[in-house]
Order: structure tokens, then C-alpha cells, then sequence
């Protein structure tokens, strides 16, 4: 058993069993990270570099707490104070990197395909933490895996996204992973943020909650970001979150319970509100948790085969 | 390909007997007594000892199943990555008197391998090691406190353990290889 | 120096003439055109059978880099990547540092082409249209022209005001010359690196709507309208949308002329699902009905020209993050090549079509003397091998880079030399 690619750049193409075999895979190190030590021995000898070109503490901290977890060697780039700002070029910062023997790079990237411009440039493997707008694999693997762990299937389930999906890799990776896996997948938010000919991907388009809701198992529900208002794509977070915001009132008009996913980090009572993430049917702190879990199970198999 | 029978079926349940009566012996009762079996057979095997154990000194026995897949040495560079499943030990291993199961001792890597990961788990307060069958070619200095047959074997061999569970009948067969 | 091309088959839309002719240039000129023209011993002979012969071609749109991007490409090696792709003339776009926006880099050009690859390519400047390509005051468009400026433009950026562009129309209208119009909306473009559509949606890439390239060439021939007696001519159309505004403006018969590149007619956005920064290009790679209605378009002749657009860039510039790329690839090299694959062998243009497309049009739009394939007349020519099956390999370019998205694919059809201002250039293998 092994993943067809070397790398790890997106859920675009990647076949069910790869997916099946993460997501089963990561329940094994669920159980490692339940015991006392939670630390086991296959990536011992493995330099790791998380090369992060732009700033996200929690993505950071659950990777590097994987990597660590598996034993693997770890250092940190983060652009800010490094040759990046000097004017120094992704490739040269790579084959620089590389140079000094580094077995895996996990990036994270503003730039759509960075990921995949690292990993024509160097022979270590290239784990996508996050590429502009493109993907997140593995935060949406941990979706997956949260959503199965609590609706025991994706086969059949129906999940829609949330937000500002024109702007979103978590969107994106959801959707190709989701779709692969036999879900039902639409997303909902202002059209100004839907991006064009979505629906070809085979994901119905909502602009109301209320229309959506009473058709779905689980909300993922994303961040909205405050520089999109600048940009004109609406109008103010008040007018947002009255119309956007997922509320507890909005969901317990449905006539079932609805998981609630949130990638982090809330912007509590705008997207969606305190009561709600805080409530008996949201899992947004068990994602944290399957988070480094799926992180272990992607780096263990990507890392020890060679 | 030549198949040779080590052990029949009634063997077989002769020598688990035998095993779980030597242990309990051992230990004098065997009250702090937890059986932790190696995946695949092991953890079947330790099921077996576990419940003669039981059977003996009237009380239950604890039973965990441990995988070893990511304490391997020879983990990369493998072309076919071995599946990886869950360890479960759904108790307490501080303390214990642990029985560590498997069905055949070989170059004790296996065994090595069991070592780190049931010290990552807890701190025991004794391990010892029962096979079924110990075929020599030891490449770590590991040896069984519990054996039920030492077969000398060729390195070409192969030893197959057969057990109902998972195979539909109880056995231990020589294999030559030519 | 005298030259004998023997058994060539002319294919002049001028002259209407496809036949099978041997010419002998004597000093430059055609001393004697026909059937069997008795052999001089002192004349270099040019065996041409199954060779087509043809009106020098002219890339109306090019970016020779100099002077400013020297590192890019040079006048002298964008004309040896011409010469090479077939080449006698060029027309170079104004956005070099300083830019072409007085006449004194009009000469410069002039001087320097005259002196590279001896002479045989023809370097026509295309000035810029305002002042330092901002956008905001006319360029001295009389002085250029004087200078030798053949057209107006600020290619690279639109002429964004509509007022400037009115009085670009208005002020070149004096002289005769064409302004070209990068047509893009900017303030729906900020930021975008492929067409927006279903593959931007998946790549996550910030898009560029093709609506951004026709509100402007809409808005131009309203403008148009209102100066009738102007010349306007749009740069790479890449929509069919783009093109239905212009074969509206053309029944109206408006002065209106538009121009496709290679890379329109032949990729798709899909191209981009690699990130190759050599699919990145302004404007960008768009939809397969697209490609259609562009080749549909040069077919009855509502595309005007095919240019190239040649956009040299280095590797170490294009070799980077696919948002960070700069826009453009070269195209001198592989666009014959592209046009008798994609057009010809498909059977969307004849043989006289591509020609006009090559040549014919885009001459007349520059305000160029046409070519005439006559005894007495200066010769300039292309020779083209229609059949020959050749694979680009970007190592091999004259250009200064190799930033095409066409590394190693086949190709049918090259132009295996020109004969231009008395000088002949022949492709090696054909020698």
C-alpha cells in the first residue's frame, strides 16, 4: 500500500483509494496521539523544512507537531527575516534549501502552484500547506476525516461550504476530495465571491442559507476576510453576517442536527456565531485534533517510501 | 516447494495449554498478568493464552494488540509500504507483568520493534516474550521465555503459522523453498 | 551578386499568380522571372522544387527589447530569431526604456537594425501613442511619424482614458498611421494571470475576464464612429466576443482591423493546469470556442493579420511563482510553423490566405508599400517548405530566450529562408 505521487499538492486528480488510504491511515496515529507518549519512531533520520511564505501559526503548530510526533528532524522557514525578502528567488530559496539535504518541504504560499513549481525544482517531497487560492489538501483531508468519523460514511453525505469560496483553497480541496469520495457538495455565499462556472465541478450554487440548510448533513463555514470588503465584494461584515452568518437560529430551523465545520481561525459572530461554535454539533476543535492526525498519516506515507 | 507438519491441530491446542500453564507458573497466579499480541497472528495467539489463562486461575486477563509497523527498521527503502494499523491496548500498561506474544521468533527484530513501541506506550514492570515456535537465526540478542517448539530450520525455509481465526485450521508447517 | 531560384512555386495574392517560376535576382532585383530562365554560371543556384515562394512576411507586433531589456533580446537577436522564423520585416512595440516616445529611439532603431544581421530584416518602429506610455498626454506623433514610426501604440497597457483615446485617433487621423489598442479594461484585470472561466475556477488563479477585452474594443469603435477618418486596429484579439464587435465595426465599414496571434489559435486555458509560467500571457490563453471562433475569423477574413506577439523573457524571470511571471513568449521562431499546421493543413486558409495574413494585411495596416513580385522590383521573399515535419526545440531559437509554451511539440510546415535588401538567408539544413 502506497500513494500514487510522491508528493502531495492537491486533491485535484487523486484517486479514492489514496484518499481512503489517508484517512484510514490517520486513524492509526489518532490512537498514538491518545497515549501518554505520542511519539513513535518512523520518520527518525528525516529533515523536514516547513517553508512557510506566509504566516499561519495553527497550519504551522500542526504540522510541525506531526513531524516531531513521527521523530522527524524539523526546521522552520518562515519568509519574514529570511533571503525571501531580500529578493531572493522560490527556486533559489529551494535548491538553497535542498542543498542542505532536506528529505520533505512542506510549503505554504500565496501563490497559486508554488507547490508544484517546488516540486519540479527539487527531489525532496512537496506536502501543499496551503497555495493561494488553489488548494489546502490537508486541511481538507481532516474535514473529510472529521466528517466521516462523525457520520460514519461520505458516501451520500451532503456537506455545503460556506462563504467566500471564490478566494478559497479549503473550498477547492474540499470539493475535488468530497466529490471523490461520493458526497454531495454545494456552496453558498454572496455571488460576487462565487467563482465563475463552479457548477461544472458538479457543486449546486446557493445565495440564500435558508434555501440550503434544510438540505444538508454539515456546514463547512469559512473565514471571511476583511481586505474582500475593500475590493467591493460586500458591502460591510454587518450586512455579511446578517445575511451569510451561520447562526444557531439559521440551523435549528432544520429538522435534524447539522455538523458544523470550521477551518479556524472564528471570527466569532460573523461568520458564524459564538453559540453555534461552541455548540454539541460543532467540530471544529475535533478537526484540530484529526488535523495533526491526518498530517502524521501524509507524512508517514509519503515520507518512508521511498 | 515441500511442506512439512511441525504441529497438528491437536498439537497445536496441546502446546497453547502448555504455554498459558507455564506463565501462570511463573508468575505465581499471574493477578498483574496482561497479554499483549503482535499483529497478525500474535494477537490472535494472545487472544488463545490469555483465555486458558483465564481458565485456569478464574480471573479475567487483559489482552491488547499491538502494531508494530511503525517501529520497523526496515521501514524505508520498502517498495510497498506495509499497511499501517491501530495498536490497541485500552489499559493501563504502567506496572504490569506484560506476556509479549507472537506466534514465531525469527531474527528478534520483530521483537525489538515490540519493545520500543509497548515502552512508548507506558512503563511495565516486566516484559517477557512467548512464542510459538522459535526457529533460531537470531540477529539481536532476544531470546523467549516462552517457547513452544524450537524447530531448526535452514535460512531459506519459511516456518507458517495456521491458525483457525483467520486460516480455518490450526497448524505449523515447514516450507522448503527451492 | 546574382541569385538563381529555380522551380519555386510563387504564390502571390498580389499578382494572383500560384505557378512553378525560376527567378534571377540580380543586386537585389528581379532581373528575370518565368519559366525556365537559362542558367548563369556566375549565379548562385537555389534548387526550390516543392518549395513555395512567397511576398516577404512581416510580425507586425514584436518586442525587440532594445534598448532597455538588453538581457531579453536585442534588436540584432530579434532579427536573427525573424530572419530564422521567416521573417523580412518587423514591427517593434514601444515599450523598451526609454520607450519609443521620440523620434531620436525611432532613428536609434533605424541605425541599429540597419547595421545588425546585415540588413535583411526590416525594423519598422510602432511609437508609443502618449508620452512615456502613461496613458495621460499624446506622444509627439508627427515628429515619430516623420521619424519613420509606421503606427501608434501603448502596447503592454491600453489607451485607458477615452478621451486620450479620441485625440490619439484624431491626431494620428493627420497622418495616415493606425492606433493599435492593447484592448483591456484594467479596473477588471487587476491582478489576473489567465482567462477567468472554469480552469481559473479549479486552479485558483486570480482570472481576466474576456468581457475586459471587449468593453474596450466596444468602447473604441464607438469612439471610432464618432472619428471616422481614423485608423484603429486592435492587438491580439483573443474572444470570440472581441471578434463579433469587430465584424460589426468591419460591415459598417469603419476603419476598424484586428490581429490574432499563434498561441490564440492553437492553446487553451487548459494549457495553464501545469502552472507553466510559459502558458502566462496578456491577453491570456482562452476557451476552445474561442480558438474556433479565432480561426473562423481568419478564415473569412475578419482577423486581418497574424502576429506573434514575441515577448522575450529570461528563464530566471519566468522561472518563478506562476503570479509573479511576467506576461508574454516568443514567437518568431514557431508561428509559420503554428499557422500551416493549425490553419493551412485544417483547411481554414489557403495558401494565398496565410500569405495575406503574413504579409499582404498587415503591411497595408502599418502604411508599408506593398511587395511586387515583378521583373525590375526590389526582391523580398520568404521560402517556405510546406511538408516538412519538424519538432521546436526552445534550445535551438536565434532568440535571446526560450520561453514558449511549445518546447517539443510537432509542427508541419517552417520557412526555410528570406531574400531581403540584396541578402539571402537560408536555413541550414535546406543549404
Amino acid at each position: 500500500m502506497a500513494l500514487k505521487s510522491r508528493h502531495l499538492l492537491g486533491l485535484d486528480g487523486v484517486s479514492g483509494e489514496d484518499i481512503q488510504l489517508i484517512l484510514d491511515t490517520a486513524v492509526s496515529f489518532k490512537e498514538v496521539l491518545e497515549r501518554p507518549i505520542k511519539k513513535v519512531p518512523p520518520l527518525q533520520g528525516k529533515t523536514i523544512v516547513n517553508l512557510f511564505f506566509e504566516s499561519s501559526t495553527r497550519t504551522r503548530i500542526s504540522f510541525e507537531l506531526a513531524e516531531r510526533r513521527l521523530s522527524a528532524d524539523v526546521v522552520n522557514f518562515a519568509a519574514s527575516g529570511s533571503s525571501v525578502s531580500k529578493g531572493e528567488t522560490l527556486k533559489d530559496t529551494a535548491r538553497n534549501i535542498e542543498a542542505m539535504k532536506i528529505d520533505m518541504v512542506v510549503i505554504r504560499h500565496a501563490s497559486a502552484g508554488a507547490p508544484h513549481f517546488l516540486s519540479k525544482v527539487v527531489a525532496s517531497n512537496v506536502i501543499n500547506a496551503g497555495d493561494g487560492a488553489h488548494e489546502h489538501p490537508t486541511q481538507a483531508l481532516l474535514d473529510m476525516y472529521t466528517l466521516r468519523e462523525k457520520h460514519k460514511t461520505l458516501e451520500g453525505l451532503r456537506v455545503c461550504i460556506v462563504g467566500d469560496i471564490l478566494h478559497s483553497r479549503v473550498a477547492r480541496s474540499n470539493i475535488f476530495g468530497l466529490k471523490t469520495m461520493g458526497a454531495q457538495v454545494s456552496v453558498c455565499g454572496p455571488a460576487t465571491m462565487i467563482p465563475r462556472e463552479i457548477s461544472r465541478l458538479g457543486v449546486p450554487v446557493y445565495h440564500r442559507l435558508e434555501d440550503v440548510i434544510p438540505k444538508v448533513d454539515a456546514l463547512n463555514v469559512l473565514r471571511i476576510q476583511l481586505e474582500r470588503q475593500e475590493k467591493g465584494l460586500f458591502p460591510s461584515l454587518r450586512e455579511y453576517h446578517r445575511y451569510f452568518g451561520v447562526t444557531k437560529e439559521r440551523v435549528d430551523r432544520a429538522d435534524r442536527p447539522i455538523t458544523i465545520l470550521h477551518p479556524g481561525p472564528i471570527n466569532r459572530d460573523v461568520e458564524i456565531s459564538a453559540d453555534l461554535a461552541d455548540g454539541e454539533h460543532s467540530v471544529i476543535l475535533q478537526q484540530v485534533t484529526n488535523g495533526v492526525a491526518i498530517r502524521m498519516a501524509v507524512l508517514y506515507l509519503l515520507g518512508s517510501s521511498n | 516447494m515441500k511442506k512439512t507438519k511441525l504441529i497438528d491441530s491437536d498439537g497445536f491446542r496441546r502446546t497453547v495449554n502448555r504455554l498459558a500453564h507455564e506463565v501462570v507458573e511463573s508468575n505465581k497466579g499471574g493477578e498483574n498478568i496482561v497479554v499483549v499480541g503482535i499483529r497478525t497472528r500474535g494477537d490472535i495467539l494472545a487472544r488463545r493464552i490469555a483465555g486458558k489463562i483465564e481458565e485456569i486461575e478464574g480471573h479475567p486477563v487483559k489482552v491488547g494488540t499491538l502494531d508494530i509497523t511503525l517501529y520497523r527498521d526496515d521501514l524505508r527503502g520498502k517498495l510497498d509500504q506495509p499497511e499501517l494499523h491501530s495498536t490497541e491496548i485500552l489499559f493501563d500498561i504502567a506496572g504490569k507483568f506484560i506476556v509479549l506474544v507472537d506466534d514465531v521468533l525469527f531474527t528478534g527484530r520483530t521483537v525489538r520493534a515490540a519493545l520500543n513501541a509497548l515502552m512508548d506506550i507506558g512503563r511495565p514492570a516486566r516484559i517477557e516474550l512467548l512464542v510459538l515456535v522459535d526457529r533460531g537465526h537470531r540477529e539481536l540478542p532476544i531470546k523467549a521465555d516462552f517457547a513452544g517448539k524450537n524447530v531448526p530450520t535452514s535460512i531459506k525455509q519459511e516456518v507458517k503459522v495456521l491458525m483457525e481465526e483467520v486460516d480455518g485450521e490450526d497448524g505449523v508447517f515447514l516450507i522448503d523453498n527451492d | 551578386m546574382k541569385v538563381h531560384l529555380k522551380n519555386g512555386r510563387l504564390v502571390d495574392p498580389a499578382s494572383g499568380k500560384d505557378e512553378t517560376l525560376d527567378f534571377l535576382i540580380v543586386d537585389g532585383r528581379f532581373e528575370k522571372i518565368g519559366h525556365s530562365v537559362p542558367s548563369d554560371s556566375s549565379a548562385q543556384m537555389v534548387e526550390l522544387k516543392n518549395k513555395i515562394v512567397v511576398p516577404g512576411f512581416i510580425d507586425m507586433h514584436v518586442h525587440l527589447r532594445e534598448p532597455g531589456f538588453e538581457h531579453k533580446e536585442t534588436i540584432e537577436s530579434g532579427c536573427a530569431s525573424a530572419a530564422r522564423g521567416g521573417f523580412t520585416a518587423v514591427c517593434c512595440m514601444p515599450n523598451t526604456n526609454p520607450c519609443i516616445d521620440d523620434e531620436s529611439v525611432v532613428r536609434y532603431i533605424h541605425e541599429k537594425a540597419k547595421s545588425v544581421c546585415k540588413g535583411i530584416v526590416d525594423v519598422y518602429p510602432i511609437a508609443a501613442a502618449t508620452k512615456g506610455r502613461e496613458g495621460k498626454e499624446l506622444s509627439p506623433m508627427a515628429e515619430l511619424a516623420h521619424a519613420g514610426a509606421v503606427g501608434f501604440t501603448d502596447d503592454g497597457a491600453p489607451i485607458s482614458s477615452p478621451e486620450v483615446m479620441r485625440r490619439a485617433l484624431e491626431y494620428s487621423s493627420m497622418y495616415g498611421l493606425v492606433v493599435i489598442q492593447h484592448a483591456e479594461e484594467s479596473s477588471m484585470t487587476h491582478g489576473g494571470c489567465m482567462n477567468e472561466g472554469f480552469i481559473s475556477t479549479r486552479l485558483g488563479l486570480p482570472g481576466i475576464p474576456h468581457v475586459a477585452e471587449e468593453l474596450m474594443i466596444a468602447r473604441d469603435i464607438i469612439l471610432l464612429r464618432y472619428v471616422p477618418n481614423a485608423r484603429y486596429h486592435v492587438a491580439h484579439i483573443s474572444t470570440h466576443g472581441s471578434l463579433d464587435h469587430i465584424r460589426r465595426a468591419k460591415a459598417e465599414r469603419l476603419n476598424v482591423t484586428c490581429e490574432v496571434t499563434p498561441h490564440h489559435f492553437t492553446l487553451t486555458d487548459d494549457a495553464v493546469a501545469g502552472f507553466d509560467t510559459n502558458t502566462k500571457m496578456n491577453p491570456p490563453l482562452r476557451t476552445k470556442e474561442d480558438v474556433l471562433a479565432l480561426k473562423e475569423g481568419l478564415k473569412d477574413g475578419s482577423i486581418d493579420a497574424i502576429v506573434t506577439d514575441h515577448a522575450p523573457h529570461t528563464i530566471d524571470e519566468k522561472e518563478v511563482e506562476y503570479t509573479e511571471a511576467p506576461f508574454g513568449i516568443v514567437g518568431l521562431e514557431t508561428a509559420v510553423g503554428l499557422a500551416i499546421t493549425e490553419l493551412v493543413e485544417q483547411g481554414y486558409l489557403s495558401l494565398y490566405q496565410l500569405v495575406e495574413r503574413f504579409s499582404t494585411a498587415p503591411r497595408r495596416i502599418c502604411s508599408l508599400p506593398p511587395i511586387r513580385i515583378e521583373e525590375g522590383e526590389p526582391a523580398n521573399l520568404t521560402f517556405i517548405d510546406p511538408l516538412t515535419e519538424w519538432t521546436v526545440n526552445t534550445q535551438s531559437f536565434k532568440s535571446k530566450s526560450k520561453n514558449s509554451p511549445f518546447n517539443g511539440r510537432k509542427l508541419k510546415g517552417k520557412s526555410i529562408g528570406i531574400f531581403n535588401n540584396g541578402q539571402m538567408l537560408l536555413s541550414q539544413k535546406f543549404e
